[in-house]
């Protein structure tokens, strides 16, 4: 899923600093199991600007209200009846989410309250780590389920690089080194000739952004605006 | 006359903080009750709010508290290791400390929120914790949201209505 943190408050604060009403929008998917932009945030974030608003003596409503996902059309669509009655617009999503509810509400400011970082995995309540960069040409099923793009601090298809230390990596000896581990893993699954596959270059030409993907089945509905 | 009196000398009254305890049922209630009991003596600054459990509570009650006018929340459970339901007290720290947090970013002093340990059997230790949260807003003075006239029947309702939630 997507992991994200909130900006810090004094951040936010000073985005909507000129409105008076402000919605804060949520959303119940990805930031929200990462603890930053849920239902339960929402609350304390405008728990807090409302405290902060009463401490300036500033009025003013904070309205809340979180969908399922702010990248589906559909969960967002009702917020634009819900935003009419305030001034901007502050939402909880990842950088997508946001942008999704920027462009329903044309005319509204809409400003993002997290930082989104990366495609990560839940480790443990409050604990997210990094795994995948998107990278359009995934090498897992050759590499042990083990991301070389990802989890090798230099990106290298084919290493190791000559640094590694006792299996921790030369850049950071606090992270291991992702290339023996894929070397061990493929040893402990009896495939490790694979190890040997010289990977071809990366399809870097695939990567410009914005991406778009069409599904097969809908090429006809799309195929006139690729 | 004498009436008159008494209500223009209200406002330059002394200032009494409002606290507002929320505690588990468990360990500090116990200990707050046995203290009454025992007639113990601490300062009236204190309105308890009961909760099954430390863990039960959310950071929004806190903060609901601080907006309601409260000078000050102390939260309190069982000794570290002694909880009920084994961890709500370690819970309850966690977020204790991400709440001060929090109410430091919006401008409150972070020392308006504590978190205390309070064993079933130690009722001293309730009315030593009470004397030091009221002298450190003694210190501080009101809190700045501090509603005049607020009373602490508002405060608590404020937070029953968050709990309820
Ligand atoms: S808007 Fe972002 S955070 Fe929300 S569901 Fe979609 S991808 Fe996840
Ligand atoms: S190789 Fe790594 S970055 Fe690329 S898609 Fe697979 S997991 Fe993601």
């Amino acid at each position: 899923m997507i992991i994200a943190e909130r900006k810090p408050f004094r951040e936010i604060q000073d985005m909507v600093a000129p409105y008076g009403n402000v919605l804060i929008a949520g959303c119940g998917t990805c930031v929200a199991v990462c603890l930053a932009g849920g239902e339960k945030e929402v609350g304390l974030l405008a728990a807090q600007l409302k405290l902060a608003r009463n401490l300036a003596g500033q009025t003013g409503r904070l309205g809340e209200i979180t969908v399922e996902r702010q990248c589906d059309r559909e969960f967002i669509e009702p917020l634009r009846e819900v935003a009419t009655d305030y001034e901007a617009v502050i939402s909880t999503a990842c950088g997508a989410g946001v942008q999704f509810l920027a462009a329903l509400l044309q005319d509204k400011p809409v400003f993002p309250a997290l930082n989104t970082t990366f495609i990560g995995v839940n480790e443990a309540a409050g604990h997210y780590t990094e795994r995948c960069r998107s990278c359009h040409q995934c090498y897992l099923g050759i590499t042990g389920g083990i991301c070389p793009v990802t989890m090798c601090t230099k990106g290298l298809l084919n290493g190791p690089c000559g640094g590694p230390i006792g299996g921790k990596c030369e850049v950071d000896p606090a992270r291991d080194c992702a290339w023996c581990q894929i070397y061990e893993r493929l040893e402990s699954q009896g495939r490790l000739q694979q190890i040997e596959a010289i990977l071809p270059l990366h399809p870097h030409s695939r990567t410009t952004s914005p991406g778009t993907v069409i599904h097969p089945a809908y090429l006809r509905r799309y195929a006139a605006h690729e | 006359m004498e009436a008159s009196k008494v209500i223009s000398a209200a406002p330059e009254a002394e200032f009494v903080p409002k606290i507002l305890a929320l505690v588990c049922t468990y360990c500090t209630y116990t200990a707050a009750d046995m203290a009454g009991s025992a007639r113990m003596q601490y300062p009236p600054t204190v309105r308890i709010v009961k909760y099954l459990c430390t863990g039960r509570i959310d950071i929004l009650h806190i903060l609901k508290a601080f907006e309601a006018g409260a000078d000050a929340v102390m939260v309190s459970g069982c000794e570290a290791g002694s909880c009920h339901f084994l961890e709500g007290n370690l819970r309850a720290r966690e977020r204790v400390e991400y709440a001060k947090k929090l109410i430091a970013e919006v401008g409150l002093e972070p020392e308006r929120l504590e978190m205390f340990e309070v064993a079933a059997s130690d009722a001293p230790k309730w009315v030593q914790v009470v004397r030091e949260m009221t002298e450190r807003v003694e210190k501080l003075g009101p809190s700045p949201l501090h509603r005049v006239g607020a009373s602490f029947a508002q405060v608590e309702a404020a937070v029953q209505r968050v709990v309820a939630q």
